[in-house]
């Protein structure tokens, strides 16, 4: 899906024929620019962990039942490195992440448990909250200098202070059915397919569309195997994935989530002037100001758009727990972090993309996932974690001179 | 054993293919002082990183004899390890560390790892007492003034045991005393056997300190001569002499009304003594070519970047435009006004370096593409990008190709199509073609030609002589923050301009 975006400005050298004499595979990869070629590998990197831990417990890895759990335990880290990814893209951190999703969990399940509050009202003020509280974090980054690493570790500490006063430092339980809905429930199978199929339908659409308007300017398309080959490999993986799902349960709700701030985050990132202008300012901030960029106020907006992001995942996580809790989110913004690097974001800024995030979150999960059925102590868990970083990270360094 | 201390034998050196030295030589005695000049871009400070090297050997030809023996430095370490020091125009010390630290950064005397202090602080008193320098030696760098940090500089070369000196624009931000005192620590240094390179856009220093003089201009060696039997004027004609031949494509074009009145622009650092602008007033007129000639540090580009909105520091200037009174505060206004810059520094202010040819070019202009629901207009931006880069004949395999990988023509020409997206009606050029093969140069005054033709107005700003005389239709000449002069193209000299960039220095010491 993301692939056939980030072709839509064809680069000029697809006018020309492919190489004579290779096969369609071969060519197909030469018309792949670096940064799908890095998807790919990533891609690759998933199916051989998939691939090891299935051979490694007899095929239960790849149950239904575990995809199911695999990918609803990805929901909450993916959509908060979806938020991630953009503050980094603009050369900034955010570290407040987690205290910032504890805090409005903490919000959501005050409102909800103590004050009975409905579930419409519930989410609306905890979306505000959290684009507020963003907007806050951005505006002593970008309009008052203060370096984010620092903004966002004295969010970090007066987050997790707030929660603890506001909770008063214990659990607020139980939450009511309707919020609990949110991150525990599933959708039943005609959802889910119509979702799917909707989903396909319009890639293929907008292939068709993108198509139409490149005769229309007089520009060559790429051939029709190329176009519609990658659109159709992206729907079939969407489909098969959708079918393992409803093996088990149905469309989990929270992953529902997650795929519509997927889709929404790579058009913002990839088809507006918004996301160009973010990349353009973690590229190179100034060239960008000289530009007529407006520097300040997009890096606001990023931080106000990630805290919005860490509201919805503050509602799926309260939701799932089905309370409020002082330590929830604790070092989440790591997790964050971490998903986004493996994913092949720079810290340097200018680089990365929301599709490789979310590749990093489902790496990281399939991990913990994979060693935890294969009863792998907690602490090599970790140790292979902050190995798996190193090397990613490494072998990115390695492959960008 | 040669007389020669230091020996450059037909020095080459390339960048992608332009020959920023060709064939220079130059000779040193022990205990000499022999200064470099040379119009800005003329290679001399590419000639010292040589020297000092920077480049390492390998990355140019020709051959470097110090003291007998070739030296083949692979960096700054090993030709420090001879005796050679280069004291640079920004000083490479820092600023928060104490003299004494500074003086034995990278180089302390320890014993078992550990800093022994009073050996370090005897002998940077002793140090210090060569060059004149009557201060504790653990003051610390920031409170003293440039040109006492000048002075630790050289301390510190000293320290190192250096037998060659390479002084780049040492006296550019010193007041007289201070000058004074630095010449008369060279004249010292000279007496002790230690030799000097002096390079320095001031004659009159030039030819109060050194031996011999060599001059240099487009990479060649011109000549070298003994300072006696030279005169300012003699200096000048080496370094500007050249006839213009069919480097520039000048056109006749119709000029105008006046359309653009700079007033009163003034800048100033915070903190600094004297402002980088100083009370400057201008027009510019409808199709016309408005030349900025001066030294490096009179104050050009800042001057810019007052009309631009992007001056880092206290700035004041009236600009009316079509007689509408503008208050540009940033460059979004100024493109919003119909004022465009391509800036001096590329890599710094005009490519976002990872990013596509393609989203370069658009980077300006992209609320035009951009639609509140369906986003950017990918197509019609593609349309767009295709089109400037056939009409300023960009060499790219690809419009996804990222901006840092093409030459610097190239990048230069991307940034140029960015700017005239947003059709401006005053486009100011910062060296447009710094760093840039003569093909390309070619090509952009071609361009600068067709777009004064079609109505555009155009500010250039440039280091190089022959080109502000090749380009423009009239010339302004600015020093040390000031107007200084205002010539029409016809009949102008690089003699006339050069004289009245360095008129300053002149006059005071004749």
């Amino acid at each position: 899906m993301i692939k056939t975006l980030m072709g839509a400005v064809a680069p000029l050298s697809r006018d020309r024929s492919p190489g004579q004499g290779t096969g369609p595979v071969v060519s197909m990869l030469k018309r792949l620019t670096t940064a799908q070629m890095q998807m790919l590998v990533m891609v690759a990197a998933l199916l051989i962990i998939a691939v090891f831990f299935t051979l490694a417990t007899d095929g239960s890895f790849i149950s239904s039942r575990n995809v199911s759990n695999l990918i609803r335990q990805t929901a909450i880290v993916g959509i908060l490195a979806i938020g991630m990814v953009f503050v980094i893209i603009s050369a900034e951190i955010d570290l407040s992440v987690g205290s910032m999703m504890g805090l409005l969990g903490g919000i959501a399940a005050i409102m909800d448990v103590w004050y009975g509050v409905p579930l419409p009202l519930t989410i609306l003020i905890t979306l505000a909250s959290g684009l507020l509280l963003g907007l806050f974090n951005g505006w002593w980054v970008a309009y008052q200098k203060v370096p984010s690493f620092i903004v966002t570790l004295a969010g970090m500490l007066a987050f997790r202070g707030a929660l603890v006063g506001l909770t008063d430092g214990s659990t607020v339980a139980p939450t009511s059915g309707a919020l609990s809905s949110i991150g525990q429930s599933y959708l039943p199978g005609g959802w889910g397919w119509s979702f799917g199929i909707l989903v396909g339908a319009g890639l293929l659409l907008s292939v068709m569309k993108k198509r139409g308007s490149q005769r229309l300017h007089d520009l060559k398309p790429a051939p029709v195997a190329f176009d519609y080959g990658k659109a159709g490999v992206t729907v079939l993986a969407l489909l098969g994935l959708l079918w393992v799902l409803e093996e088990y349960r149905g469309l989990p709700t929270p992953v529902l989530i997650m795929a519509a701030l997927i889709l929404v985050m790579t058009l913002v990132s990839r088809r507006t002037a918004f996301g160009r202008r973010i990349y353009a300012i973690g590229g190179n901030l100034e060239a960008a100001r000289m530009s007529g960029v407006n520097v300040e106020m997009n890096k606001m907006l990023v931080f106000g758009l990630n805290g919005l992001i860490v509201a919805i995942a503050a509602l799926i996580l309260t939701s799932r727990l089905g309370a409020g809790s002082p330590s929830a989110g604790n070092m989440a913004e790591l997790d964050a972090i971490a998903a986004c690097v493996i994913g092949g974001t720079s810290l340097a800024g200018g680089i990365g993309s929301v599709f490789g995030a979310i590749m990093g979150a489902l790496i990281m999960a399939s991990l913990d996932n994979g060693m935890s059925m294969l009863d792998v102590p907690t602490f090599w868990q970790m140790i292979v974690k902050g190995g798996i970083l190193l090397l990613a990270v490494w072998m990115d360094a390695k492959t960008r001179k | 054993m040669s007389e020669f201390l230091l020996e450059l034998r037909n020095i080459v050196k390339e960048f992608s293919g332009v020959k920023a030295l060709n064939g220079v030589t130059l000779t040193v005695k022990p205990g000499e002082v022999v200064s470099l000049c040379g119009e800005n871009g003329s290679g001399k400070s590419t000639l010292m990183k040589v020297v000092s090297g920077v480049w390492p050997h390998g990355s140019y030809s020709g051959e470097i004899i110090f003291d007998g023996r070739h030296l083949e430095a692979k960096g700054i370490r090993d030709s420090e390890a001879v005796g050679i020091a280069i004291i640079h125009q920004e000083l490479a010390l820092v600023k928060e560390m104490t003299v004494l630290e500074n003086i034995f950064l990278g180089n302390e005397i320890t014993h078992w790892g550990r800093l022994n202090t009073e050996a370090m602080f005897k002998r940077t008193q002793e140090l210090l007492k060569r060059v004149q320098l009557d201060i504790n030696p653990d003051t610390p760098l920031k409170e003293l003034g440039v040109g006492q940090q000048q002075l630790v500089e050289i301390a510190k070369a000293l320290n190192k045991n250096a037998r060659l000196l390479i002084l780049d624009e040492p006296t550019s931000s010193l007041t007289e005393r201070e000058i004074e005192l630095l010449l008369e620590i060279v004249r010292q240094l000279r007496r002790e056997g230690i030799s000097c390179v002096y390079i320095s856009h001031k004659l009159n220093e030039v030819l109060a300190l050194s031996d011999r003089v060599t001059v240099i201009r487009d990479g060649e060696l011109i000549g070298t001569c003994d300072a006696d039997s030279l005169t300012q004027n003699d200096i000048i004609q080496m370094m500007v002499g050249r006839e213009l031949d069919q480097l520039f494509p000048r056109e006749a074009h119709p000029i105008g009304d006046v359309i653009l009145e700079v007033n009163r622009a003034y800048a100033c650092k915070p903190g600094a003594s004297r402002p980088q602008v100083d009370d400057i007033s201008f027009n510019l007129r409808k199709g016309e070519i408005l030349g900025i000639a001066g030294l490096v540090g009179s104050g050009r580009t800042e001057l810019m970047q007052c009309l631009f909105g992007c001056y880092e520091g206290e700035s004041r200037v009236d600009i009316t435009l079509h007689g509408r009174k503008l208050n540009i505060t940033n460059s979004r206004e100024a493109l919003g006004a119909g004022i465009a810059m391509v800036p001096e520094d590329r890599k710094r202010h005009g490519i976002v370096p990872i990013m596509s040819v393609g989203r370069n070019m658009t980077l300006s202009k992209l609320d035009f593409y951009s639609r509140w629901v369906s986003g950017v207009n990918e197509q019609a931006e593609y349309v767009d990008v295709l089109d400037y880069i056939r009409r300023l004949t960009v060499k790219t395999a690809s419009t996804e190709l990222a901006i840092k990988n093409l030459s610097g023509g190239n990048q230069q020409k991307v940034i140029l199509a960015k700017l005239l997206m947003t059709e401006p009606e005053v486009l100011i050029l910062d060296e447009p073609t710094r760093g840039i093969d003569v093909g390309a140069k070619y090509e952009i005054y071609k361009l600068m030609y067709e777009l004064v033709n079609q109505g555009m107005s155009i500010i250039m700003v440039s280091s190089e002589l022959p080109e502000v005389l090749g380009i423009s239709d009239r010339v302004l000449v600015m020093h040390e923050g000031r107007l200084k002069g205002e010539f029409d193209h016809r009949g102008l000299t690089q003699e006339m301009i050069m004289d009245c960039a360095i008129a300053e220095e002149i006059r005071s010491h004749d």
